[in-house]
């Protein structure tokens, strides 16, 4: 390059060279050059200069004058990845590029499914991103969406910095609020005051999620300071972030919104309202719900008797109740829906004889009420994430497909599911499993806790392994078996190891069905071990003052003793 | 040091693979699922590994050959290392104790490693009493080479006539001409059997196209080429060196020669330039007592990773032969003494002007030159308009970064590792600029490969 390395710093111009290059180009026959050496024609001796002058620039650049630095990239005061960890990112980031391949799996685990998983407990760790992984993470994280918060939480503030010099990178800008400035907190209560009345609305909508989520009562407060300048969507979105840290101190800021102009405000504003079973709001829905149903002790055995609300008043539509039912519904039982929806579960002991959540979802109803009052209670359990009235309305995990008490259809399970505890949850899922195989539970997989817990663990394992005896193709249940290899306990992978073996070939069997099953296995149980190690690596080392014993890795895996004794041992 | 510390890296291996697929295949096998009877000693890992048959592949790989790691597998791929090397590698070179040290390999995997150690020595000593012998016939080479002599003195001869004809009719007419002109040029020059004149001329068809300020590329260009056409057609006048460098740059065979250096040489940068036809690998390495900076060249056959692999951050404890020739860096790689090791040290820094002042003398060597190793101490990445340079920390002087570099991915792992703070950069500065090939941190850390 013609004296690049001196930029725009070069010594006069060099006039001598121009010389050259404009005989040159003409060539010597229409310019010769100015002095001829004896005994040489003029071309020879045009590129005997030439050869003489090249050598000399190119020996005599000098570098440029520096361009404005950029600003230093922030600290990030959090601790390096131990060396392993970081050697494992780069293996996770290298399959990156490798996109959705097409095809069967075969018996490798999928890497790049890997990589949320170890986000999440890496920045569960504290640690640190290497520098030198920021670009391939700002890549990934811009190839994929949903891993864009963990990527981006992880990268911390050297990532933003970077993204500024990349336009392929804007996005993490966009994600990070105010250009990845650190959100003001409850300390500085003016730089809160003046984001939140100059920021843009996904700074404020930031502003006021943090602040929610810290100490609500101040979210609160910021809202309400500006709540009657605000426009109608604004409000609905802010409204929404309430669900936040929803306590019963939000009552009269929800009561007020209930006479809101714009009607999806007040909707919101009601359902809010309604999660709060001691707000007035849900007292007037008890009360209202409360007159329709009733207990009728008149027949053999008690039953619920349903009366549908005659009318929907002024009162029904400004708590929340819409007037006009959807295309194919009757009104009166959808009023009734959304009156039981938002009334407190807890009023319907007294109501109904003193009884129980189960004695209740047991009753009889009269007149095909029950599917229309199940459903409504089932949406209150989740809405007041009851636990009692949950499992009462899942019923025993046996039951067929909304054969249950409530009825319910699997989507309306998962969410109740939601309401339980962590534990209650996997051993009612391992329980569907155990009776109704693997086909209908990917649904309620998704909602439990990861790892698996043990029982749960369990059952899908015996499940898989049923299915495989029943003849059929894995990939029938390559839906479970991906969520399996993410969210199965790695401590699973010694009961998985007596499946890795190819069966012998049955006549009832798919063709080759025993192949693909030990391949599917052998993926399952080296995506365990890779998780096993991941999470191995991740730990923090241990603090010097310990014994160099306790300093060992503590938890060396069950495989460890499966190993061969040592050769020279 | 332990068996444990002289392990590589995850990304050392990875650099190891001969492409991106493989790459991504060997780090899925990089787990333990697939992998049974694992074990390593004396720089030489061995395993079984399951694949989609009944019977497992065997895999061993020697990280100790004279030429860089070697591979074995039983399965049918074509490429080395293939995806279980790899992934066994990957597997040996992760903390989880999944590759015991052993004593003993299995008999599967010692009598291939015995068979090498055992052709490794015959070849060694094949080597050593390689000189006294000479070639077989002394007479008859001496006439080849003086053939061959005779067409490069021929070929340099017609292509003085060329660049004659075409400064006379002016490079404006050439550019008219097109790449015609220069790929049967070429052609001439491959019969003539001077490859590096070929391969000169053949890169100048691309110059009329290259942008703004063409000409004085060309001209440049078409002075260098005479001037290597000069000296061949003088070398008699030449001193002994730089004749040697001529020919060298006319692409003529040559041998190492001098007394070997025994050194720990690091391993600076790795990369490929990959033709239709050939892959070409260059390795920079640094002597942490000698202070050179030799280069290793290897080659592979298209679709084939050259035989020679050194990942980034290791040293060697080895004995290297320089090539004949004035500002040659070009050495061959004699006898190792252990497998190679993670490096503790990184070479010595210098500023950007001292950077160019160094490109500037080593030209009075070699004028052909287009860039020299160097090694930027506490140097900045800042952003320059569209383009980027290296600006010293303490100084306002800078170097820009070559067009090449600004378009690598390397670029923006330097950046980040940088963060607007000092760095170490090595690379090749010449009259295009700087082209970064590894980067250490401010503060402690590895080496971090950029190419």
């Amino acid at each position: 390059m013609n004296g690049a390395p001196s930029g725009g710093d070069s010594t006069a111009p060099d006039s001598a060279w121009e010389e050259l290059v404009t005989a040159a180009l003409l060539g010597t026959d229409r310019r010769a050059p100015a002095r001829l050496t004896p005994g040489r024609t003029a071309p020879a001796a045009l590129l005997d200069a030439a050869a003489v002058m090249t050598v000399r620039r190119r020996a005599g650049l000098r570098p440029a004058r520096a361009a404005q630095r950029p600003e230093p990239a922030p600290g990030d005061p959090r601790p390096a990845l131990p060396a392993p960890a970081a050697h494992r990112l780069t293996t996770l980031l290298a399959d990156r590029s490798g996109g959705a391949g097409s095809g069967r799996r075969g018996s490798s685990p999928d890497l790049m499914e890997l990589l949320p998983q170890w986000l999440a407990t890496a920045n569960a760790h504290g640690y640190a991103a290497p520098p030198q992984a920021l670009p391939a993470l700002l890549d990934a994280a811009r190839g994929r969406t949903d891993l864009r918060p963990a990527a981006l939480a992880f990268a911390g503030p050297r990532a933003l910095w970077l993204a500024r010099l990349n336009a392929d990178w804007r996005f993490a800008l966009r994600a990070a609020p105010g250009g990845g400035a650190a959100l003001p907190d409850a300390e500085e209560p003016e730089a809160v005051r003046r984001l939140w009345q100059e920021g843009l609305f996904a700074e404020r909508a930031a502003l006021l999620g943090a602040l929610r989520a810290r100490t609500p009562a101040l979210g609160r407060e910021l809202l309400a300071s500006t709540w009657a300048t605000e426009r109608a969507e604004d409000r609905l979105m802010f409204l929404d972030t309430l669900r936040t840290g929803l306590s019963d101190a939000d009552e009269s800021f929800l009561e007020q919104a209930l006479g809101d102009r714009s009607r999806n405000v007040r909707a919101t504003a009601a359902e809010l309202l309604s999660a709060l079973p001691g707000s007035a709001l849900a007292a007037r829905m008890a009360v209202r719900a409360t007159a329709c149903v009733a207990l009728d002790r008149t027949g053999n055995a008690p039953a619920i008797t349903v009366e549908a609300p005659p009318e929907c008043d002024t009162g029904m539509e400004r708590d929340g109740v819409v007037a006009t039912p959807p295309a194919g519904r009757g009104e009166r039982s959808w009023w009734l829906a959304q009156l039981v929806e938002a009334a407190p579960l807890a009023g319907w002991r007294g109501r109904l004889g003193g009884r129980t959540a189960e004695e209740i979802v047991a009753l009889p109803v009269a007149d095909d009420w029950q599917g229309e009052l199940h459903a409504a209670w089932c949406r209150a359990a989740v809405r007041q994430r009851d636990a009692a009235w949950s499992r009462a309305l899942l019923g025993p995990p046996s039951a067929p497909e909304a054969g249950g008490p409530g009825a319910v259809s699997l989507a309306e399970r998962a969410k109740l599911l939601a309401s339980l505890e962590p534990a209650e949850r996997a051993a009612w899922v391992a329980g569907f499993i155990a009776t109704h195989g693997l086909s209908e539970a990917f649904q309620l997989l998704g909602v439990c806790a990861v790892p698996w817990a043990p029982p749960l663990g369990q059952a899908v394992v015996d499940a898989l392994n049923i299915a495989r005896d029943a003849g059929s193709y894995p990939w029938s249940f390559s839906g479970v078996m991906g969520l399996a290899e993410r969210c199965l306990d790695p401590a699973e992978a010694v009961r998985l190891e007596a499946l890795l073996a190819i069966p012998d070939e049955r006549e009832d069997f798919a063709p080759g069905a025993g192949g693909y099953w030990a391949e599917a296995f052998q993926r399952l149980v080296t995506t365990l071990r890779l998780r096993a190690a991941m999470t191995r690596e991740l730990a923090p080392p241990a603090p010097p003052t310990e014994s160099p014993q306790a300093a060992t890795p503590p938890a060396e895996p069950p495989r460890a003793a499966a190993q061969p004794p040592d050769a020279a041992g | 040091m332990t068996e444990q510390g002289v392990r590589w890296t995850a990304e050392q291996v990875l650099a190891l693979a001969p492409d991106a697929a493989s790459r991504k295949a060997g780090s899925k096998l990089g787990a333990a699922g697939p992998w049974s009877g694992t074990g390593c000693a004396e720089g030489t890992v061995w395993g079984l590994c399951k694949g989609s048959g009944s019977r497992p592949y065997q895999t061993v790989v020697d990280l100790t050959g004279p030429a860089g790691p070697a591979y074995k597998c039983g399965c049918p791929s074509r490429k080395f290392p293939c995806k279980h090397a790899l992934g066994l590698l990957l597997l040996w070179a992760g903390e989880d104790g999944l590759v015991p040290a052993s004593a003993q390999p299995p008999d599967w995997a010692g009598e291939w490693l015995g068979g090498r150690r055992d052709r490794a020595g015959t070849g060694r000593a094949r080597a050593e009493g390689g000189p006294g012998g000479g070639p077989a016939d002394p007479e008859a080479a001496r006439r080849r080479a003086e053939r061959r002599a005779e067409r490069v003195t021929a070929g340099a001869t017609e292509l003085e006539q060329r660049l004659v004809d075409l400064l006379r009719g002016g490079l404006a007419a050439a550019e008219q001409a097109g790449y015609g002109l220069w790929d049967e040029t070429a052609a001439r020059m491959v019969d003539a059997q001077a490859p590096g004149l070929a391969a000169r001329v053949r890169e100048l068809g691309a110059i009329p196209a290259s942008g703004a300020g063409w000409p004085a590329r060309l001209l440049e260009e078409c002075a260098l080429l005479h001037l290597l056409d000069q000296g061949w057609l003088r070398r008699d006048r030449l001193p002994d060196a730089l004749a040697a460098t001529v020919r060298s740059r006319l692409g003529l065979p040559a041998s190492p020669e001098g007394p070997p250096v025994r050194d720990h040489w690091l391993v600076l940068a790795q990369y490929d330039r990959v033709d239709p036809k050939l892959t070409t690998r260059r390795i920079w390495l640094h002597g942490a007592e000698s202070g050179r900076t030799p280069l290793l060249l290897s080659y592979g056959a298209a679709g084939r990773a050259p035989e020679l692999s050194f990942p980034v951050g290791l040293a060697l404890d080895a004995e290297l032969t320089g090539y004949p020739g004035a500002g040659q860096s070009r050495a061959a790689l004699g006898e190792r003494f252990a497998a190679p090791a993670p490096a503790g040290f990184r070479p010595p820094g210098v500023t950007t002007a001292e950077a160019s002042a160094r490109y500037g003398e080593a030209l009075r060597d070699d004028p052909w030159l287009e860039s020299v190793p160097v090694t930027l101490g506490e140097v900045i990445p800042v952003p320059d308009g569209d383009r980027w340079q290296l600006a010293d920390a303490g100084t306002d002087t800078a170097l820009p970064l070559t067009r090449a570099a600004r378009s690598r991915p390397g670029l923006w792992r330097l950046v980040a590792l940088s963060g607007g703070a000092p760095v170490t950069v090595f690379g090749e500065c010449g009259h295009h600029g700087f082209t970064p090939l590894t980067a250490w941190p401010e503060g402690p850390g590895e080496a971090v490969p950029l190419c």
